[in-house]
């Protein structure tokens, strides 16, 4: 099969929806004539135009806020914010307003609406343009939130996203955007709320998020070879939680390591762990490790942020602990 | 502009529906049959009334936390909110959402809105949706003063502004921010010459006169209709009651007494009252007739506000995601 990057993949499913249904438009900063920071709408402004794809001032209350009213209207607004560390300006918009509409009005109406969201650290962007703390969205009621890793994956849950009616935050991460992998020509959908195992193994199960799941398979493959057999579980959706998948990962391996970029404080990992130990005590044999970033802002200066961004090495340190 | 004698007699109906509704329901607050907090715009009823009397049942509102007005003057039911007001089943938003959240989708009202300035930016995009179909529909933004100082303001209507939103602004200007008066709160003498920097109209109006608004309100609504972008109107008015219904000396600790007996003889609904009158477009009697059916209909509405059910505990779940 062809491989594209996850950058193409989405680009594929945004220019496929903006096509196959004219509700969709997309608005964000710099995302018409550059092309978005990360080349995501790369080429749609010269397809489709300044009225669907439009760059807007650097005002994220309105942008997720018209957004939300646009909904209202009757569109399917796909929306990026250039960085994840932009949205603190607009929680209001995103806690207070659109994840709560449809609850709040009885069901009466739907704010079908994507915010793609790039999250996480790289190439010395320090502290307000490096953060993973998507946690915050996953806590509040209302909004689905999926973190696809793979090309595949990244294809298949936006167009799951674009045509749900339901609030989504859909997140991307830097450090995967440029990385290839398969991906069919033709449309399909990932269902919300489904994990992929994306190595089977016996003896460790690993579940990761994003550039954590890449960093997972290198060191299954290198553990492999020292006998070390290890699962790698990718949840994809962090809101839908597959419990199933990840219990039934934990039945057969009974140790479980849990990696997410963001902080481990409150944080992801914590509330996967905090699941499994709760409701899978009796499978576990080891107390389960949770890699997370530091409890601290993110670094500028290329050492200090190497060593702040979680990878590889946590995980290896994690596993050759738990067995 | 001459406004004919069916108009009025209409306005002062819708005027007297909300003056009625309001001061029924803070008997019933105070009483204990409403529970929660709720913010009553006695004294305010033109700049609504004056406003809807425009729009058709597909166009549409957002409010504020101060909305009751709003929303009857759109052409809510008094037995709808009277329920919803109650917590009950029955209610516009099954009484999940109460006083701060009403909505009824079907007739354009898109809520009201718990958070100060929240509804602004999507109002902003409502009114880019309908520009977006191709739909002349009309998106009216309902707010205060207090509003006219958050971000959200600045950036909904910038927004508006640069899309040439389908959208009025509408500044109920009632002096106070809970508490705190104009001139802790903003600079200006109109709030209306905010209007310059987003290169709109902007007009400032006796909030008192329903005539004076209704005319304002007749090309602003016209401008956005045709796609010529949003208008800022503020309408110079006064809230009779404190912030809340239940507020300690009900609006008395901030503000003296004279200042408000001196707004109270400015009485919006006795000022149409006595002009119709002196016309003799109406009669004593005809007033006094309008009043009791609104009164036998508030009766009712009470009646099946107290035989509704509360939600079944099973509701708590319902509708926090679209299924």
């Amino acid at each position: 099969m062809r491989e594209i990057t996850y950058r193409e993949a989405l680009n594929e499913s945004l220019r496929y929806n903006l096509k196959n249904d004219k509700r969709v438009f997309c608005w964000g900063e710099d995302i018409g004539i550059l092309g978005g920071a990360f080349g995501v709408t790369a080429g749609l402004y010269n397809e489709f135009g300044p009225d669907r794809i439009i760059d807007t001032p650097i005002s994220e209350i309105a942008i997720v806020g018209a957004g939300v009213g646009a909904a209202l209207g009757g569109l399917k607004p796909v929306i990026e914010i250039m960085y994840i560390d932009f949205t603190p300006g607009c929680m209001d918009m995103i806690i207070n307003q659109m994840s709560k509409i449809h609850y709040m009005f009885g069901g009466q109406c739907k704010v079908p609406i994507v915010l793609r969201i790039v999250s996480g650290a790289s190439g010395a962007n320090a502290a307000q343009h490096s953060q993973s703390f998507y946690s915050f969205f996953v806590h509040t009621p209302g909004l689905i939130v999926v973190a696809p890793t793979t090309p595949y994956d990244a294809k298949g849950l936006l167009n799951t996203a674009i045509q749900d009616d339901n609030p989504i935050i859909f997140v991307e991460n830097k450090r995967i955007v440029n990385i290839k992998g398969e991906v069919p020509e033709e449309y399909y959908k990932i269902p919300f709320g489904k994990a992929d195992v994306k190595k089977e193994g016996n003896d460790v199960t690993i579940v990761a998020t994003q550039a954590l799941v890449y960093d997972a398979l290198k060191l299954a493959a290198e553990m492999e070879k020292e006998g070390v057999s290890i699962e790698v579980v990718d949840p994809r959706s962090l809101k839908p939680l597959d419990k199933e998948t990840i219990f039934n990962s934990v039945k057969k391996t009974g140790k479980l390591v849990v990696a997410d970029e963001g902080w481990l404080y409150c944080g992801m990992a914590s509330e996967i762990a905090a699941t499994v130990a709760e409701e899978m005590f009796d499978y576990l044999d080891a107390p389960i490790i949770r890699i997370g970033s530091p409890d601290a802002p993110c670094p500028f200066s290329p050492p200090l942020e190497n060593a702040y961004i979680p990878g590889i090495n946590q995980l290896r340190d994690a596993v050759k602990k738990i067995i | 502009m001459a406004i004919s004698k069916e108009i009025k007699v209409k306005m002062l109906k819708e005027m007297l529906k909300i003056r009625l509704f309001e001061e029924k329901i803070q008997d019933l607050y105070r009483a204990g049959h409403i529970p929660g907090s709720m913010h009553l715009s006695t004294g305010q009823e033109a700049v609504p009334v004056g406003f809807c009397a425009h729009l058709k049942k597909e166009d549409y509102i957002l409010s504020s936390h101060r909305g009751h007005g709003h929303v009857l003057a759109k052409g809510g039911e008094y037995k709808y909110m009277m329920a919803e007001l109650y917590g009950r089943s029955t209610g516009y938003c099954k009484g999940i959402g109460g006083s701060m959240h009403f909505a009824n989708i079907e007739i354009g009202i898109l809520g009201t809105n718990g958070i100060v300035g929240g509804g602004i930016p999507l109002a902003a995009g409502v009114g880019f949706a309908s520009k977006y179909l191709g739909e002349d529909k009309v998106t009216l933004s309902f707010f205060g003063d207090g509003a006219a100082n958050t971000g959200a303001f600045h950036e909904g209507i910038n927004f508006a502004a640069v899309r040439k939103s389908n959208v009025v602004f509408v500044i109920e200007n009632n002096q106070y921010a809970i508490s705190v008066p104009r001139s802790l709160s903003d600079c200006v003498e109109d709030l209306s010459i905010r209007a310059k920097s987003y290169n709109i109209p902007g007009v400032t109006v006796d909030g008192n006169d329903v005539c004076a608004v209704y005319d304002v309100a007749a090309g602003a609504i016209a401008r956005a209709r045709k796609g010529n972008g949003p208008t800022l109107v503020e309408c110079k008015t006064y809230r009779w009651h404190g912030h809340h219904a239940g507020e300690p000396k009900d609006g008395l600790l901030y503000r003296s007494q004279k200042e408000m007996d001196d707004w109270r003889e400015k009485d919006p609904v006795r000022r149409l009252k006595e002009l119709l009158i002196g016309e003799k477009s109406i009669t004593d009697k005809d007033f006094e007739n309008m009043q009791k059916e609104l009164e036998a209909e508030l009766v009712e509405a009470i009646k099946f506000a107290e035989i509704s059910p509360f939600p079944p505990v099973s509701a708590l779940y319902d509708n926090v995601y679209v299924k």
